[in-house]
């Protein structure tokens, strides 16, 4: 969460995990284009969607996040051809293990961006700040400590 | 502690409008490592890379942070400008705070605050990176073909022609392929001997190409550049170099009961038998299964006949052992099983036949030396029925989902020969579409329609049977008229799915490259790199990878060659240091990462280890850095963690997440 | 069950003193007649200690991974129940253990009792519990009682998996076979129907019990691990103690992640947890959706077997059915 001083709204933290051949370059797209999104969210490279642990998604919650998503190469154009296949079914599970748990399913988003995206990427980051907005503070996965 | 230097580039008006750059140098002056921070206009300059170089001599720098555009831009550059410097260039990080940053955002403060939380997760993982070395490797410059068909011949000289060595594996008697088997070649209409044949004599003879026929690869081990492979040479049970190929032996030879293979079995060949005349090489073999030496102990008429002595039934299976630097795969096709459609009585009467056996019913070296003859009773047919799409383009079990893509064109093909040479002869041809894309390919078709009166009828075919008549009728309906038709024919041809080739599946996990559910082989990138297989190394040729024609095999063929040539020109291949590496003492050996990982760059070794003071043997996963392109996809399967990536391991990817929720 | 006990002490025997086997994998009792645990015999005559009853639930698989490493002579043999064998295969499966250093006997089984489901009948003082078929003669302090032997199963043999024997050398199997198991999915579909808020009263209390005793992880045959990602500085996840919420629920959320696709659903994470923490509905959880999902997936039916996390197909679901299917 971060407060914005002028406004003193309360702004949502999105963290966004890209993969580097797709996603991340979808956003880079989305940049050249000039398709603004909330700066709300904060992008994180990472060599493909498979890299993504879990535990990172947690962390981010842990430390603060308001919302989580995933961005990889299309199912069927991954860099590393089988990649996003495997994040994909660890998503899933991991996913439906927080909604199990009563945490709110919408906070966790997976979506493939491919490097010509640039306004499907946009289109997303609009969506899913406008989403984790309604919904407000993260408060059920969170270290009461990092809510300052 | 890094020392760490972040340089904030204005990029013009690109950042420096929407963000406050001098904001960003003074809020990240305070991060922990960072002893020095600047802005300057043009950061990928000559002068903006000057001063990172004097900040880092200066400041005895240990890391440094560029926040400029997407490093998808310029992080290559600033690597380069730290290795001037004399600082590993895998000390670099980009914060992206103009495509991810000054250009999406319109509000200066909330752009420069982004900006500032960019430029802490960038030093928060630059803390935590270390030096990389990319590893090198030797490469063996030879090359081996699997598979002897047009697209392995193909590959096969066009390595041999850049100067390569390239040996040639091929399981049958002879290489040529299913190309040898066929009559005419569309859309030309030319003689596929005709153009096979010299080719194969060229790979003969070429002083690069070496060629083991009747041979298999037994196992392959190594990786990119350094494959080392087991070929098994199957006995002959005759000395090739000794045999001329005078094929008196064939002759004589009582054992005359088997089928003859080139032929589709249409007729016989003896147990000692040269594939066909234009056969490379072109050596006799005995087929021990069916010669009576071998049975019974008795007959070795062969040898008696044998003027030049090359009968050897003492032969033995050699290994030969060999090193390559790349590998070719060009298994081919076979035909599908249509004894599962039989309702098209394929398996019950000889008038029902697949395409290949009309093609060697058409050849003139075929069964019935080129003269188009029921099989049933050698009689002239009157009528002819083509019926597509058996097996192809069909989910149910029994069929493949996908289009085999030539019968369109073979048929047409099929239909127009026969018209041309038998004007009496009625061609009716049953086809769910007709699929001519390709140069001049609609435009032959359009002539068997318009030109040679083919009758083509859009439907599929529900039942063949034998009628009174001793003729076949054919049951089908006709879509477009949407109506039953009866037609009554004196002979059935399948247009039969093809697959890849029976074996495949074992020279897939043998080179560990992935094949797809209908066992074709899969390329590194659908589209972008078509030729190449996930496995570094491992290149494909031909149908092995998916349906194709006679042209295409041959471009792909090519394309695969360059490839090749473009790997065995280099004399040392520089990995990628963005690699996996398993900690010794943390990993249990339980091959979660090794299932997962698409290049099969990680392997096991059972070795001893220290877990402080405590000696054991354990089963460890090794990388081997040469294949591993640096996913991460093992990093996430390692249920203990012991699995990291350099460059992007869990505790920066970590630390990157810290520094942004601060 | 005292027959049992008898046919396994004496086909040991014969198997120590053969030479077949070096040592044995079995049960004594401890404290309290109840109060079984895994432990090692190594000649005929310190057998006259095995237990061999009904609550030998534990599952001793994962023993074998630092009993195949010792640097003895010779074969283990072990005690495995069906429902154990599963686990074994899945050991096998991830090379833990070597099959050839091991002798399985299989023995049959109609259910293991769970005394904290009798306490919680009300049985105080219970001194011995006598099998007498479908119902058990409990001897207390107070005087003789009975109770339906169904009523008193562990969980785990509540949804017992069968009497198949998935790996073994041989069988020794008296017992008239259980009734097949109820459906283990059950409470977690009761979980799935609840609202999103009731089910994170549910899990808040749940897992705040947790001590972080580790019992869980110590006992499951899927965790495996020389050392855990919890205790590796590296993973940036290692942690001790549960210091607030968050750790609580990322611990477990972590650890049946790790485990998914490999678990065989033995329960003994929720049979050893001192707090009494359904630990199970968190793994059937994942279960029940790879289930669903990518199709029936039992973990250890067969050796060598692809876990489900490290396979996909083209066409697997997209992590959007998560929100699209059941309670918000």
């Amino acid at each position: 969460m971060q407060v914005n001083e002028n406004a003193k709204e309360w702004k949502p933290l999105i963290v966004a995990f890209c993969c580097n051949w797709c996603s991340y370059a979808g956003a880079d797209l989305a940049g050249t284009s000039r398709l603004s999104y909330p700066a709300d969210v904060k992008i994180i490279r990472v060599p493909c969607s498979c890299r993504v642990n879990p535990m990172f998604i947690l962390k981010a919650f842990e430390k603060g996040a308001d919302g989580v998503i995933m961005c990889g190469c299309h199912p069927g154009d991954c860099h590393y051809s089988t990649g996003n296949y495997y994040a994909r079914r660890r998503m899933t599970l991991l996913f439906s293990m927080l909604d199990y748990l009563g945490i709110d399913r919408k906070r966790t988003r997976v979506e493939w961006v491919s490097a010509a995206e640039g306004q499907k990427f946009s289109l997303v980051m609009n969506d899913f700040a406008k989403t984790i907005t309604e919904l407000g503070e993260n408060v059920k996965l969170g270290d009461i400590r990092c809510k300052k | 502690m890094q020392r760490i230097g972040v340089f904030v580039c204005w990029c013009g008006s690109n950042i420096a409008a929407t963000v406050d750059v001098a904001k960003v140098v003074e809020s990240v002056k305070g991060e922990p490592g960072v002893c020095f921070a600047q802005d300057y206009q043009y950061m990928c300059s000559e002068a903006g890379q000057q001063l990172i170089i004097n900040a880092i001599h200066e400041h005895k720098l240990t890391g440094i942070v560029v926040c400029s555009c997407s490093p998808r831009m310029h992080e290559a550059t600033f690597r380069k400008t730290a290795e001037k410097a004399g600082i590993n260039p895998y000390m670099v990080e980009i914060a992206n705070i103009r495509e991810h940053c000054s250009w999406i955002h319109k509000d200066k403060d909330e752009a420069t605050e982004k900006a500032v939380i960019l430029a802490r997760a960038a030093i928060a993982k630059v803390n935590l990176n270390a030096p990389l070395q990319p590893g090198e490797s030797a490469v063996t410059k030879r090359a081996l073909i699997i598979g002897g068909g047009i697209a392995g011949i193909q590959s096969a000289l066009d390595i041999a022609d850049a100067g390569y060595k390239v040996d040639i594996v091929e399981r049958s008697a002879t290489i040529g392929g299913k190309m040898a088997q066929l009559d005419k070649t569309f859309p030309t209409l030319d003689c596929a001997a005709c153009i096979l044949t010299p080719k194969m004599v060229e790979a003969a003879q070429h002083p690069n190409i070496t060629l083991y026929t009747y041979s298999e690869v037994e196992s392959v081990k190594g990786f990119v550049g350094n494959f080392d492979v087991k070929i098994k040479k199957k006995a002959r049970f005759v000395d090739e170099n000794k045999c001329t190929g005078c094929a008196v032996c064939t002759t004589k030879c009582p054992s005359r009961k088997g089928g003859n293979e080139f032929n589709c079995n249409l007729d016989n060949r003896g147990a000692v038998y040269i594939p066909f005349a234009q056969a490379v090489p072109n050596v006799a073999v005995i087929d021990s299964t069916r010669c009576l030496h071998f049975k019974t102990g008795k007959c070795g008429l062969c040898e008696k006949v044998c003027s030049a002595g090359a009968i050897k039934f003492d032969q033995q299976d050699e290994i030969i052992e060999e090193k390559y630097g790349a590998i070719v795969v060009a298994t081919g096709f076979q035909i599908s099983d249509v004894t599962k459609f039989d309702e098209f009585q394929y398996t019950k009467h000889p008038d029902v036949i697949t395409s290949l056996e009309l093609e060697r019913i058409m050849n003139a070296a075929g069964p019935t030396k080129g003269t188009l003859l029921r099989m049933s009773n050698k009689e002239h047919p009157k009528d002819i029925v083509f019926v597509q799409c058996v097996g192809s383009r069909d989910n149910t079990a029994r069929g493949k989902c996908y289009c085999s893509k030539i019968c369109c064109m073979y048929t047409a093909k099929h239909a127009m020969l026969i018209r041309e040479k038998y004007p009496d002869v009625n061609v009716h041809v049953f086809y769910i579409d007709v699929r001519t894309p390709g140069k001049n390919f609609d435009e032959f078709y359009r002539r068997a329609v318009e030109q040679y009166n083919v009758d083509y009828i859009k439907g599929m075919v529900g039942k063949v049977y034998e009628n009174e008549n001793g003729r076949l009728t054919v049951q089908a309906v006709d879509l477009l008229a949407d109506r039953r038709i009866m037609l009554e024919t004196d002979m059935v041809v399948l247009a039969a799915a093809i697959e890849p080739s029976s074996g495949v599946k074992d020279i897939a996990s043998m080179l560990t490259a992935s094949i797809d559910t209908n066992n074709f082989l899969t390329e590194a990138h659908p589209k972008l790199r078509p030729v190449e297989s996930p496995t570094a190394g491992v290149f494909l040729s031909g149908v092995c990878q998916g349906p194709k024609d006679i042209p295409e095999t041959v471009s792909q063929a090519g394309a695969a060659a360059v490839k090749v040539v473009g790997l065995l020109a280099k004399d040392k291949l520089v990995t990628n240091p963005c690699t996996a590496t398993p900690n010794e003492l943390m990993c249990n050996g339980c091959s979660s990462c090794e299932r997962v990982c698409p290049y099969g760059a990680i392997d096991y070794v059972e070795k001893e280890v220290n877990d402080h003071g405590k000696r054991e043997v354990r089963r460890l996963a090794r990388v081997n850095s040469a294949l591993c392109q640096g996913c991460g996809a093992c990093t996430v399967a390692c249920p203990s963690g012991a699995m990291d990536l350099k460059g992007f391991s869990n505790r920066q990817i970590m630390a990157e997440v810290d520094a942004i929720c601060k | 069950m005292q027959k049992v006990r008898g046919l396994v002490i004496k086909r040991a025997g014969e198997l120590l003193s053969d030479g077949t086997v070096t040592r044995v994998l079995g049960y004594k009792c401890g404290d309290f007649f109840y109060d079984v645990t895994p432990a090692f015999f190594e000649s005929a005559d310190q057998l006259s200690d095995l237990e061999y009853g009904s609550f030998c639930g534990a599952n001793l698989s994962k023993y074998l991974i630092n009993a195949c490493k010792d640097q003895k002579e010779g074969k283990i043999l072990v005690l495995l129940k069906p429902c154990d064998t599963y686990s074994f295969n899945q050991l096998l499966t991830e090379h833990r253990i070597d099959r050839d250093k091991i002798y399985v006997i299989g023995v049959g089984c109609k259910g293991m009792l769970d005394i904290e489901k009798l306490k919680a009948m009300g049985f105080k003082g219970i001194t011995k519990v006598l099998d007498n078929g479908d119902e058990l003669d409990i001897k207390t302090i107070y005087g003789d009682k009975k109770c339906k032997r169904a009523d008193a199963l562990l969980e785990k043999c509540v949804c017992c998996k069968g009497k198949d024997f998935k790996a073994f050398d041989e069988v020794i199997d008296v017992e008239e076979p259980g009734e097949k198991g109820a459906d283990r999915f059950e409470g977690v579909a009761l979980l799935e129907n609840m609202t999103s808020e009731e089910r994170f009263a549910f899990w808040n209390n749940e897992l705040s019990k947790c001590i972080r005793c580790n019992a869980c992880r110590n006992v499951c045959p899927a965790c495996s691990c020389m050392k855990c990602v919890f205790d590796n500085p590296v993973s940036g996840a290692a942690g001790k103690v549960n210091s607030n919420s968050f750790e609580e629920k990322m611990f477990h959320i972590i650890r049946a992640f790790h485990v998914a696709g490999r678990c065989t659903d033995c329960g003994e994470c929720s049979r050893v947890c001192p707090q009494g923490i359904p630990l199970h509905l968190l793994n059937r959880k994942f279960i029940k959706d790879i289930d669903e999902l990518y199709g029936d997936y039992q973990a250890g039916e067969e050796v060598g077997s692809r876990a489900p996390l490290v396979n996909f197909t083209f066409d697997d679901a997209e992590p959007s059915i998560v929100h699209e299917r059941g309670n918000e």
